[in-house]
């Protein structure tokens, strides 16, 4: 691996600035623009409702100050820990098959030869995640039901007669981890595909001249160096993990409420603050999913060393 | 009725206090300044635009804004979202608001977070009582807390059974009149005349249907803030057993009966079914749905458990609300008592059984002289009054909690029997979140 280490280098130096001479100043001014209107929206719409947010969990309805008796009132609430579950459970089964399948899928794609087959598999994967979230989960309504789906044959060859048979709770997290691999793989895909583009073919001749195959090829080299996208990819899918909300919440009303409308963590402060009007409870709530996100996000951020300059 | 009306009489002080202090203004609650000639703001879902279109012909002096919305249907509870909003915000309210639900009253007769109540009390002067006693008795049960009133219901959805003549014609069975002879009945069938069947577990109301008319003490809402939930009596267990039989054999199947599903397999094949009183037009005489034939649906009074009166359930039957916040509430009330009561509306344009027990009679004589029906419709004026009041109407969806920890019970193959306490500990856990006391 050494060996790999030392030829890395050169064409990682080669990107860097020479001398790291500052850039000229007509192009700072610019950066510093493009930087002030997403900090000005970072600020709006993200760091003041958070604080908002802060001050709701720790007052109480009328406004006095109520100590951490939102959060005792939320974590003793009977849908809790369920919802925890839930949400935990679809993370697992996403992340996974998430960081697997399409590391594997990129790697794939970019090992075929040909042209156009690489061209268009790249569009097939990407196009259902050109579907907005919730028109997608729409078009999964129908593929749930064996009454109207195309692959009806197959739900009723597993023993799925009925819409309420699919949806009962115990299938909940694999429905929901595909119907979310199904709209956000194909764009990790062609992310994927473009930092493998980004490896110098030097390093990957010189291994063949090494005498090393495709999947030794894979796992040494391209592998290691994904690492970063690889985190990036983590961090970004968890955050949009942990606030599953959409599609619980459409399969909710589509099936009547078979699927309960506290399913998960998103949903059960969305009850809080306008099915029992406790915007302080769902404050809660929401800040207990800021800081599991965070930790989780850290942990990606240390193990997958994406704030390490080359 | 008045039963129940002294129960809750006794009950008062239960937490939460029910209206406000009766000092703040002549109806009863702290009223805005008033002015006769403001605009009234009116929400109404959009089957009820016809409502609105009837009193601007009426009352065409009266300044009316219309805003339509969802009616707060299918659990999105969209009309205490807002008003919770308007609540913060300290104004914006509409005047007057239809909702599909039958249990707003329950949060809108309190106050939250120290904010008024946002029904006005409309038994205190602001409706006639002569109007208010105009309706079907026991129809303002859910509009009523602590023996005030602060809503008008606006129509009726009791259960009553409903048949096909021809085919039970065909067939040679008999009207069941008893839940007994009902289970004999759907035994029979399953036998004889397999595919065919006598109603469906599969929707939301289920236990509307049919634990409400077993007398099944699942939702005894005894105040404001306190219910009492027993599923594990007899009458819980009769109509669960019942149930059992009947999903095993086939002949109520567990799909809902809004689904392509349902109309694809059982179009045709409903021989008897249980239901509310609006299934007439929503799924039997309507071609997207089941599509009856004319003179084939007759309608029976709903079974009684045998050596018991009859008692029955009731589904929906929406409801409108005056906003103790209007600036207008001359105005707001004469709306209110018009699209309830006058017959520009609740006969000649309303789709539902009308809760106004005048405009009722009216209205099932124009539907039984449409030749429709294989009966007459005297059945669904019976049951109107034969509503249980042992149900109550709480702040939490008795059809959410069935959705959510029945139906998937009974699609797994699990006995209703043995789910009885599941259903117990969820409807408790329910309450219990939503701030009721639970015994």
């Amino acid at each position: 691996m050494t060996a790999v280490d030392q030829s890395t280098r050169p064409a990682v130096v080669a990107r860097r600035r020479p001398g790291g001479a500052r850039p000229g100043g007509g192009r700072s001014a610019m950066s510093y623009g493009f930087v002030a209107l997403y900090a000005a929206l970072t600020v709006a719409f993200g760091i003041l409702p958070t604080l908002y947010a802060v001050y709701l969990a720790f007052t109480t309805g009328e406004g006095g100050f109520a100590g951490l008796d939102n959060f005792t009132k939320v974590i003793g609430d009977f849908r809790f820990l369920p919802a925890v579950g839930h949400v935990a459970f679809y993370l697992v089964i996403w992340l996974v098959s998430l960081v697997v399948l399409v590391t594997l899928l990129a790697i794939v794609v970019h090992t075929i030869r040909w042209r156009w087959l690489s061209s268009s598999l790249r569009l097939i994967f990407y196009l259902p995640g050109a579907l907005a979230g919730a028109s997608s989960v729409l078009l999964w309504l129908f593929v749930l039901d064996p009454t109207a789906s195309p692959v009806g044959g197959l739900l009723r060859f597993l023993g799925l007669d009925s819409f309420v048979q699919v949806i009962v709770p115990g299938n909940l997290p694999p429905i929901f981890a595909i119907i979310a691999f199904w709209t956000g793989a194909g764009g990790w895909i062609v992310i994927m595909y473009g930092a493998l583009n980004n490896i110098s073919p030097d390093v990957i001749e010189a291994a063949r001249i090494d005498g090393a195959g495709t999947v030794q090829i894979a796992w040494h080299i391209q592998l290691p160096l994904l690492r970063k996208w690889i985190s990036y990819m983590g961090i970004m899918s968890l955050a949009a993990g942990t606030q599953l909300f959409v599609e619980p919440q459409l399969l909710s009303q589509a099936s009547n409420a078979v699927v309960p409308n506290d399913y998960s963590l998103n949903q059960l402060a969305y009850q809080y603050a306008f099915q029992q009007n406790d915007f302080n409870g769902a404050a809660a709530i929401s800040l207990l999913l800021l800081v599991i996100a965070l930790v989780l996000s850290a942990f990606f951020v240390m193990r997958g060393g994406l704030f390490e300059t080359d | 009725m008045a039963g129940v009306m002294a129960v809750v009489l006794a009950l008062t002080g239960c937490g939460g206090g029910g209206g406000d202090d009766s000092s703040a203004g002549s109806y009863g609650f702290a009223q805005a300044a008033q002015d006769d000639k403001a605009e009234i703001t009116v929400w109404v879902d959009a089957d009820r635009t016809g409502a609105v279109d009837a009193f601007k012909k009426a009352h065409p002096d009266v300044p009316v804004k219309v805003v339509t919305y969802d009616g707060s249907a299918n659990g999105s509870n969209s009309f205490r979202t807002k008003m919770q909003l308007f609540d913060r915000a300290g104004n914006g309210w509409p005047d007057v608001v239809f909702s599909t639900q039958n249990n707003d009253a329950a949060w809108a007769s309190q106050k939250s977070n120290g904010k008024q109540a946002f029904a006005a009390v409309l038994s205190d002067g602001l409706i006639p009582q002569a109007t208010l006693d105009g309706f079907t008795p026991g129809s303002l049960n859910p509009c009523t807390v602590d023996g005030k009133v602060y809503c008008l219901r606006n129509d009726l959805a009791q259960v009553v059974l409903w048949y096909n003549k021809s085919l039970l014609g065909k067939f040679g069975y008999s009207v069941p009149t008893t839940w007994q002879e009902y289970q004999a009945l759907g035994e029979k069938v399953a036998r004889e005349h397999p595919g065919y069947i006598v109603g469906t577990v599969g929707d939301a109301w289920t236990p509307e249907v049919f634990f409400w008319a077993s007398k099944c003490q699942a939702n005894n809402i005894t105040g404001p803030k306190s219910v009492t939930v027993n599923t594990d009596s007899t009458e819980c267990k009769r109509a669960a057993s019942m149930l059992d039989t009947l999903i095993k054999n086939g002949t109520t199947p567990n799909i809902s009966v809004f689904t392509p599903e349902f109309v694809k397999k059982y179009s045709g094949k409903v021989l008897v079914m249980p239901g509310p009183a609006w299934y007439a037009g929503a799924i039997f005489n309507n071609p997207q749905s089941l599509n009856v034939g004319k003179g084939e649906l007759g309608v029976a009074a709903p079974p009684a458990w045998q050596g018991e009166p009859a008692v029955t359930g009731n589904v929906g039957g929406g409801t409108w609300f005056i906003s103790s916040h209007s600036k207008n509430l001359k105005a707001a009330a004469k709306f209110a008592e018009f699209v309830t009561t006058a017959d520009d509306y609740q006969v000649n344009v309303a789709p539902g059984y009308p809760a106004y027990a005048a405009a009722a009679d009216k209205w099932i004589k124009k539907q039984e002289s449409s030749g429709y029906y294989a009966t007459d419709l005297q059945a669904i004026v019976k049951a109107g009054t034969e509503i249980w009041d042992g149900w109550g109407s709480g702040i939490f969806s008795q059809e959410a909690i069935w959705a959510k920890t029945m139906t998937p019970g009974i699609a797994g193959g699990k006995n209703l029997v043995d789910l009885l306490p599941q259903w117990q500990t969820a409807i408790k856990n329910q309450a219990q979140v939503d701030g009721y006391t639970v015994k």
